[in-house]
């Protein structure tokens, strides 16, 4: 059985009075002990609506309508609050997207690690700083001590992230999901706190969801790649696979978008058009008004994800 | 050592602002009216009245007139009362406690209330009971104070007749000289209305206030980031989102305080209040100059006091914000 397996994953906002629109349509996922997920799309894809997800945490008025979320056999969407919150910064940590806002003002950096720890163990406050202070070492905080009395203004936006990624830390946790962890960095930060992570799960075998819509950085990092369009899954696969013999369109269009993929002095490759918002979907596969490939199959009905890809005129993958 | 700075600093601006204010109140005392009327009888002749004007110095120019004032000022004299004959500073300090323990009973009722009910009406947003608070909040705002004040004491002193409904009651005089009204059932009976009425005036603007800023938290990153840490909804509440909350109602409960001096004079007309506010009203009806710019000054200085110990608090409980002279 797989560590963590998401089915079937719906979450739905109200629209008006009565209706409803689904951000995510029924996602799929597994990971196993120690393994690195990426998931990739656009703005809007519902990555980071997955992410919530499964630590049930999607914020009202949006809920889960359908699915399960099954860690180590139990439903995290099942969970009383209570069984919740003793998964959730213990068993399972969130990094998230802009850690300028991550971490509350008025606290210090030491008071938002302790009470992590303190929430999840009994430990002395002696023990707890302890701790703190030897994660922050770890996540290469120069002054770990005294950054312990500080605020997060008195930070870098890298600092503060190394922090926030020291708290997720903190427990010894089995799985991190990192909502677009670089993304309000500088880029020559970017890199610095990537491999960061990487190095901290690979020692620590930790499962890793990485969110992100920089397939460069996926490439890297992950063994697993989920591409997301439109609330679906619409390709799946080893990393190096995806990478190199895409087979959903899309896929491809991201590939050949990235300027690394163009020649010198070439145009760079874009997409046509942009991403449906979940409001105003077309009917049968959302990107067939952008596909080159799109036939009258694709406008009634909606591919379904077989094989590691949601297509029906998929790409010719390496392998054929 | 930055707190002394800090002091120093403040203390600076406020004799700038002191002056002012003493510049203001002394120049209206020209226009109230004339004191002689209040001060001799219909008998007395025009010559006497003009000997007493010039005894009194109200004949000099402006700014020699100022000048002396200034003078008697800064060694604490403000003048003497026309009507009580006695320095103005005494006659006002005398009715200081009373105005004072209004005001505190005022923000208790205010904090007790506003603090709860705005927190609640942010977390159950959607709830019948936060529907009729905000809904009263709305109605509150728009009623004036006379009116609350002189229904409530229709119905509590008159109809039902549970509160008494003027004066300050049995008060016990402390080893320093002070009259307070909190240590008998009387005292506090008498202040249960005047408090209700002075803390209406700021009350729903501030469960407005507080449910606002504290929705606002609850949406953050920094406390998203708090649930998904696992901590128990009371920390994620109470130490996350409402510490935040605390700012901006801070700096608004601070100017605010200003509001809440200034509407002790129709509060403590209605319930005949013996406090600074009533005695203001009363030295304007007999012209009464200087206990009316003693009132001005005493008021400015409690002001200025007042919003030093808010910028204090505020430096204590937002760490973006430094005493001037610390480090950072």
């Amino acid at each position: 059985m797989a560590m963590l397996e998401v089915q079937d994953l719906h979450v739905a906002f109200p629209r008006g009075k009565r209706d409803e629109v689904e951000a995510l349509r029924g996602v799929n996922l597994q990971l196993e002990k120690g393994e690195r997920l990426g998931v990739v799309g656009e703005s809007g894809a519902g990555k980071s609506m997955l992410a919530f997800a499964i630590l049930n945490l999607i914020a009202a008025p949006g809920r889960v309508s359908q699915g399960r979320v099954m860690f180590h056999g139990q439903d995290l969407l099942k969970l009383s609050d209570r069984k919740i919150r003793g998964i959730r910064g213990n068993r399972i940590s969130m990094i998230f997207q802009d850690p300028m806002v991550t971490l509350n003002p008025v606290l210090t950096i030491g008071t938002q690690m302790i009470e992590t720890l303190k929430a999840h163990r009994r430990i002395s406050d002696r023990d707890a700083r302890k701790l703190c202070i030897e994660r922050l070492k770890q996540v290469a905080i120069p002054s770990a001590e005294s950054r312990m009395d500080a605020y997060p203004h008195e930070l870098s936006g890298g600092l503060r992230q190394r922090v926030v990624i020291a708290i997720a830390l903190l427990t010894d946790p089995e799985l991190i999901i990192a909502d677009e962890p670089t993304t309000a960095l500088d880029v020559t930060i970017q890199a610095e706190i990537m491999s960061l992570i990487l190095k901290l799960c690979r020692e620590n075998d930790v499962a890793l969801i990485l969110i992100t819509h920089d397939l460069g950085v996926v490439a890297e990092v992950t063994e697993r790649i989920m591409i997301m369009y439109a609330g679906l899954c619409v390709e799946e696969g080893p990393t190096k696979q995806i990478i190199t013999a895409p087979r959903h369109p899309y896929t491809s269009g991201l590939l050949k978008a990235l300027p690394q993929n163009a020649g010198r002095g070439q145009r760079l490759y874009q997409i046509p058009g942009s991403m449906p918002p979940i409001t105003a979907l077309p009917r049968g596969c959302a990107y067939h008004p952008r596909c080159e490939f799109a036939d009258n199959g694709c406008r009634t009905r909606i591919p379904p994800l077989q094989g590691g890809v949601a297509c029906f005129n998929p790409l010719k993958g390496a392998s054929s | 050592m930055h707190i002394l700075a800090f002091l120093i600093r403040r203390a600076a601006q406020a004799m700038v602002v002191m002056f002012v204010i003493s510049i203001i109140g002394f120049s209206i005392q020209d226009n109230l009216g004339d004191p002689l009327r209040e001060l001799v009888g219909q008998s007395v002749s025009e010559a006497e009245r003009e000997a007493l004007r010039d005894e009194l110095g109200l004949n000099d120019p402006f700014l020699v007139q100022y000048a002396r004032f200034l003078g008697n000022a800064v060694q604490g004299d403000l003048g003497t009362s026309y009507f009580f004959k006695r320095p103005a500073i005494e006659v006002i300090l005398d009715k200081f406690p009373a105005t004072f323990e209004l005001v505190l009973g005022a923000v208790f009722i205010f904090v007790s209330v506003s603090i709860p009910a705005g927190i609640y009406c942010a977390i159950h947003r959607d709830s019948w009971l936060s529907r009729i608070i905000m809904t009263g909040s709305i109605v509150g705002i728009s009623i004036p104070v006379f009116l609350t004040a002189i229904f409530m004491v229709w119905l509590f002193g008159v109809e039902l007749g549970w509160l008494p409904a003027f004066g300050r009651g049995d008060t016990v005089t402390l080893p320093w000289g002070w009259d307070t009204g909190f240590l008998t059932w009387d005292g506090i009976s008498h202040l249960i209305l005047p408090s209700i009425t002075l803390s209406s005036i700021m009350l729903p603007l501030f469960i407005r206030l507080i449910r606002a800023e504290m929705l606002e938290a609850m949406g953050t990153d920094y406390v998203r980031f708090a649930r998904a840490k696992g901590l128990s909804t009371w920390r994620v509440r109470y130490v996350h989102a409402f510490r935040n909350t605390l700012l901006p109602v801070v700096t608004v409960g601070g100017l605010m305080i200003g509001t809440l001096i200034a509407y002790t004079i129709l509060t403590e007309t209605v319930f005949q209040w013996p406090g600074m506010g009533f005695l203001f009203l009363e030295a304007v009806n007999r012209v009464d100059t200087p206990l009316i710019i003693a009132y001005i000054i005493v008021v400015g200085l409690i002001f200025v006091v007042v919003n030093t110990i808010v910028d204090f608090i505020y430096t204590l409980i937002n760490p973006m914000v430094k005493l001037p002279g610390a480090k950072g």
